[in-house]
């Protein structure tokens, strides 16, 4: 027997329906169940104070600013990279097997487990080139773990950017330079930023990377070379070492709202660039 | 001599031997020097040509049509001649193109220095997503223009010199996206005027425009031939026959006679351009 086509079309709305509800609503219940229990907590001694007898009592503004300074560095670093990397593969050479390494080599470099680049940066940046655990090893192990989703998506902002206005920048007398600087990024700025805001998410809620590289110190990190503790470690140890489970959902809700305002000014900014450029 | 040239050679001499017309002389300006002189110009893309032996003047002050069905080399004609086509890794050239007796494609030529001088409008208006008035100062820009007075004076020149600065001058400012079609075109047209180029290039500018809007651009494009050369690449023939004052028409990578468009229009040489214009092919 067929079913008539209203029918299905019915049916396929209702499925998407079920499934979007199915998914927004794990969302919701996991960012709500950890709300509820780490809101209460979260006062503004908690975001204040230093952590007391191990992280037991006290607050974690060492924590704020240790994934401050490890999320930032890692991006500064990054981001050059990732967006010269991908206007190198788009504007500089032709597609051939040179490319083709790089792409590869990029998605390979994305599907590695992060622990796996947390025990490369202890070998290379903690022991060999002697940083110890320091937020600099640590945000420099963030860059490389990062840094195929930036050329990635930058990558596609470029490819996205119409063939036209090449010609366009061309035929107006542009240097090949000039075109990709002042067309082609214009044009391909939204996408890029999208890639960035997403690094700077996967930075802020790293955990095995830092681990094995940016260490564990509680103490109030002076300088880059120092170790120092992010909130997302902070919550791990809190919570695998048993010291207070209360504590660690109110370093989980910090860390919850911390993307949420990262995301949202992003956006924001992003809007009011993007609009003065246009 | 290069293996390309000899090869050239050889196809000509191959032709000759097939009794086949050998390609007309170019015809010399009535007054003073050719602003652009293409001699034997041959282009090919992966080695399947494109242009064959093409010998043509371009007078100072004058608007050169160039007609001919789909897919017989105009296009490629036009965008050898401020050397768009060097982007496409598979063009290959023989022969010469002369821009005031000097070859443009010599080696240390300037490229982006050449297009400024040889500016190209293309079929379909594309502008660039920014305001009206950043479009029409991104090439002065690219030059090193950045005076606000000097931009300010060229952008207002150069959309009056397009017919378009009465519909534009109070909102500069606003996207050029938002434009009509053919107010697109002439935003494009006025852009290119912006850079004071020697050599205007047009492909088919009016291809996707309106009678009206396609009128303003002819009436831009009369006033335009007092102080530019103009290459206008057109499908209509009509078009042609009011817009310009030689017609060059090529059929299947060659070129099969150039003169007055009135002469080629009323009285031309070769049986297949009589075809064409009456609309018998293309």
């Amino acid at each position: 027997m067929r079913i008539p086509p209203f029918l299905t079309q019915r049916l396929a709305i209702s499925c998407m329906w079920i499934i979007t509800a199915l998914t927004l609503g794990v969302l919701i219940f996991v960012v709500a169940y950890i709300l509820y229990h780490g809101l209460p907590l979260l006062t503004w001694t908690f975001l204040s104070e230093a952590p007391r007898s191990m992280g037991r009592e006290g607050g974690v503004l060492p924590m704020i600013v240790g994934t401050l300074w490890c999320t930032a560095l890692a991006v500064l670093v990054a981001a050059p990279v990732g967006v010269a990397t991908a206007i190198y593969l788009t504007e500089y050479t032709r597609e051939g097997r040179l490319t083709n390494i790089i792409r590869f080599g990029a998605d390979c470099l994305a599907g590695i487990p992060s622990i796996i680049f947390g025990l490369f940066g202890f070998v290379f940046f903690v022991i060999t080139l002697g940083m110890g655990f320091s937020i600099l090893a640590g945000s420099l192990t963030l860059a490389i773990m990062v840094l195929p989703t930036i050329i990635r998506t930058a990558e596609e902002a470029i490819r996205r950017v119409p063939q036209s206005y090449r010609d366009v920048s061309y035929g107006l007398g542009s240097t090949r330079w000039q075109m990709v600087t002042r067309v082609v990024l214009r044009s391909a700025l939204p996408g890029i930023c999208t890639g960035i805001v997403l690094s700077v998410g996967r930075c802020v809620s790293e955990t095995a990377a830092v681990m094995l590289t940016a260490g564990a110190a509680l103490g109030f990190p002076r300088s880059a070379l120092e170790s120092s503790r992010t909130l997302a470690l902070h919550f791990y140890i809190l919570s695998r070492e048993g010291i207070s489970m209360p504590l660690a959902f109110a370093t989980a809700s910090v860390l919850i709202l911390a993307i949420l305002i990262i995301n949202l000014s992003a956006y924001w900014l992003m809007r009011r660039f993007v609009t003065k450029v246009v | 001599m290069t293996e390309q040239n000899i090869n050239a050679q050889v196809q000509r001499n191959f032709a000759r031997l097939a009794g086949e017309a050998a390609p007309p002389p170019p015809v010399p300006c009535a007054v003073g020097q050719p602003k652009m002189r293409i001699e034997n110009f041959s282009a090919s893309f992966d080695g399947t040509p494109v242009l064959r032996n093409i010998a043509l003047d371009l007078c100072p002050r004058q608007r050169l049509a160039i007609i001919g069905p789909a897919a017989s080399g105009k296009t490629t004609f036009l965008r050898s001649l401020n050397r768009l086509n060097d982007l496409n890794p598979a063009f290959n050239h023989t022969g010469r193109i002369l821009l005031d007796g000097q070859d443009i494609y010599q080696s240390g030529q300037d490229v982006a220095q050449l297009r400024r001088r040889i500016g190209m409008v293309y079929a379909v208006p594309v502008p660039l997503p920014w305001s009206i008035y950043d479009n029409i100062a991104y090439g002065p820009r690219l030059a090193g223009i950045a005076a606000k007075a000097d931009l300010d004076r060229l952008v207002e020149s150069s959309l009056q010199s397009a017919f378009i600065w009465d519909e534009v001058k109070d909102r500069l400012g606003e996207l050029a996206t938002n434009l009509s079609g053919g107010q697109q075109q002439r935003v494009c047209i006025a852009r290119v005027l912006a850079l004071e180029p020697e050599v205007l290039l047009l492909d088919e500018p009016c291809s996707g425009l309106d009678p009206i809007s396609t009128a303003k651009i002819e009436d831009a494009l009369l006033a335009l031939k007092e102080k530019y050369s103009i290459v206008l690449v057109t499908n209509n023939t009509k078009q042609a026959a009011r817009a310009s004052d030689r017609t060059a028409f090529f059929l299947m990578s060659d070129l099969i006679e150039c003169g007055p468009t009135n002469q080629i229009f009323t009285n031309p040489t070769h049986q297949r351009t009589s075809e064409y214009i009456t609309g018998h092919f293309g």
